[in-house]
């Protein structure tokens, strides 16, 4: 039916996207998979925040990915996300001293989400930013997003020339920069309809 | 009030219809399904209304989104491709083998990078506690697993032909019978998670998920094939099914496309 011949790149069409369903819990989801970054490194930062449907509501079934380069700008190659062990087959998690850029984050019965990861560098044009990729039930493609930083003077003059963010609408630019909160995490909501959308991406 | 089949068939058959007239109207080919897609439900409430912003990746090579996080073998331990192999004791079912290749639109192997699946049991439960259908759950049997592909970018797991199930969204609404697949590829640009199904099941058309990809040749890529010659003997029936991960690539852009 779809054995595809792949001498022929003609032949070579797309896989399409499917939901990734509510029962995905036993699979994808790993101890740690929010603690990105390498215990007690100095430039640490804790993102956090809700993922909202149209009518406001929490998704207590979603999960995001986030994926950043190190303080440096430099995309880690590093492997050791989801270490295994090889004993009991159980997942040993990070071992907390290599910084490997990735994590997966389910939400809480809340719609919450946080991931703690190095604060990421510069990259080419870029202000610097992480990558995000949200997946949920009902969700028939995956989104992406970035978020952006503004903690200071410097990092709002770097937003102001960042080519993602000149392309987007100035009403809509904030749903894509993280905010600063009193306890010093950031806040980072994903509003995946209505008012307050979450601007997302598609790469061409 | 909750649909019935003729409800969802009916708003299947206008979404199938009003692509084709997109494509006659020299509209593109769509690949992918719509995330406002009405006959599934939950998709209602979670779709973006307003257009993505789109990023030309020729733009600039240094996007962080054009690299991928790597996966290697401490992420995966030998026996996460056998399904059958995680517990005491067998799992009860017909025993599958699926195997196949991870590839860009090139047509080119991913190699080395993370596979992972999911997939109810025999009897069409999943091992997961908000799952409420009746059907057994088989202790012998969670339903999980991962892989790296190999250098010719080639995956294979052993595991149970997966029951089809029933999942209250409309009136006998019964899911095909599918694994879950979530790939990664040389860019986080490629990222996918998706399903595999079966040949010729009979829950195709009632099935809103699978006709949510509108293109007949689209939703048939979905669809993996019987192929005797990997069946094992005395031991397993044989599926074999390719992935090409759609999005731009590093390599894509280093050849002009
Ligand atoms: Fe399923």
């Amino acid at each position: 039916m779809t054995k595809i011949d792949t001498s022929d790149p003609a032949n070579a069409l797309p896989t399409p996207s499917h939901t990734v369903g509510p029962f995905y819990g036993y699979a994808l989801p790993f101890p740690g998979g929010g603690d990105i970054a390498p215990a007690g490194h100095p430039d640490t930062l804790t993102v956090q925040g809700h993922v909202y449907d149209g009518a406001g509501g929490p998704l207590p079934d979603a999960f995001v990915e986030v994926w950043g380069a190190d303080p440096e700008g430099h995309a880690p190659q590093v492997t050791g996300s989801m270490r295994r062990d090889p004993a009991s087959g159980g997942h040993l998690g990070r071992n907390g001293v290599e910084f490997t850029g990735w994590g997966r984050v389910q939400t809480d019965a809340d719609g919450h989400w946080y991931v703690r990861t190095l604060r990421p560098g510069a990259r080419g044009n870029s202000a610097p930013y992480l990558s995000v990729c949200v997946f949920a039930r009902g969700l028939l493609v995956h989104l992406f997003t970035r978020i952006y930083f503004a903690a200071d003077d410097a990092a709002r003059a770097a937003l102001d020339a960042d080519p993602l963010l000149a392309q987007v609408d100035a009403g809509r630019r904030d749903t894509l920069i993280a905010r600063r909160q009193a306890d010093g995490t950031y806040r980072f909501d994903i509003r995946l309809q209505g008012e307050g959308e979450t601007v997302f991406l598609e790469f061409t | 009030m909750t649909p019935t089949q003729a409800d969802i068939d009916a708003e299947v058959a206008a979404a199938h219809a009003a692509y084709e007239k997109r494509l006659a109207d020299g509209g593109p080919v769509e690949h992918q399904p719509r995330r406002d897609y009405a006959p599934y439900r939950s998709s209602v409430l979670r779709h973006p209304r307003q257009p993505p912003i789109a990023i030309d990746v020729t733009k600039d090579p240094e996007l962080v989104e054009l690299a991928s996080p790597a996966f290697g073998e401490r992420d995966v331990t030998a026996l996460d491709n056998d399904l059958t192999k995680q517990h005491a004791g067998e799992p009860i079912g017909e025993r599958i083998t699926v195997q196949g290749r991870l590839l860009d639109r090139a047509g080119r192997p991913v190699r080395g990078q993370l596979i992972e699946i999911w997939q109810a049991n025999s009897a069409g439960r999943y091992a997961h506690q908000r799952e409420q259908h009746d059907a057994p759950l088989d202790p012998n049997f969670t339903g999980v697993g991962r892989t790296l592909t190999d250098t010719e970018g080639r995956y294979r797991f052993t595991t149970v032909q997966p029951g089809p199930y029933p999942w209250g969204q409309h009136v006998n609404a019964w899911r095909p019978a599918h694994i879950h697949f979530s790939m990664f590829g040389t860019a986080f640009t490629q990222r996918l998670v998706t399903q595999m199904y079966f040949p010729a099941d009979p829950l195709f058309p009632y099935d809103p998920i699978i006709q949510s990809v509108t293109d007949d040749s689209a939703r048939r890529r979905l669809v993996a094939t019987y192929d005797h010659g990997l069946s094992v003997p005395e031991f397993s029936m044989g599926y074999h099914w390719d992935i090409v991960l759609d999005g731009p690539s590093a390599t894509w852009l280093e050849e002009g496309r």
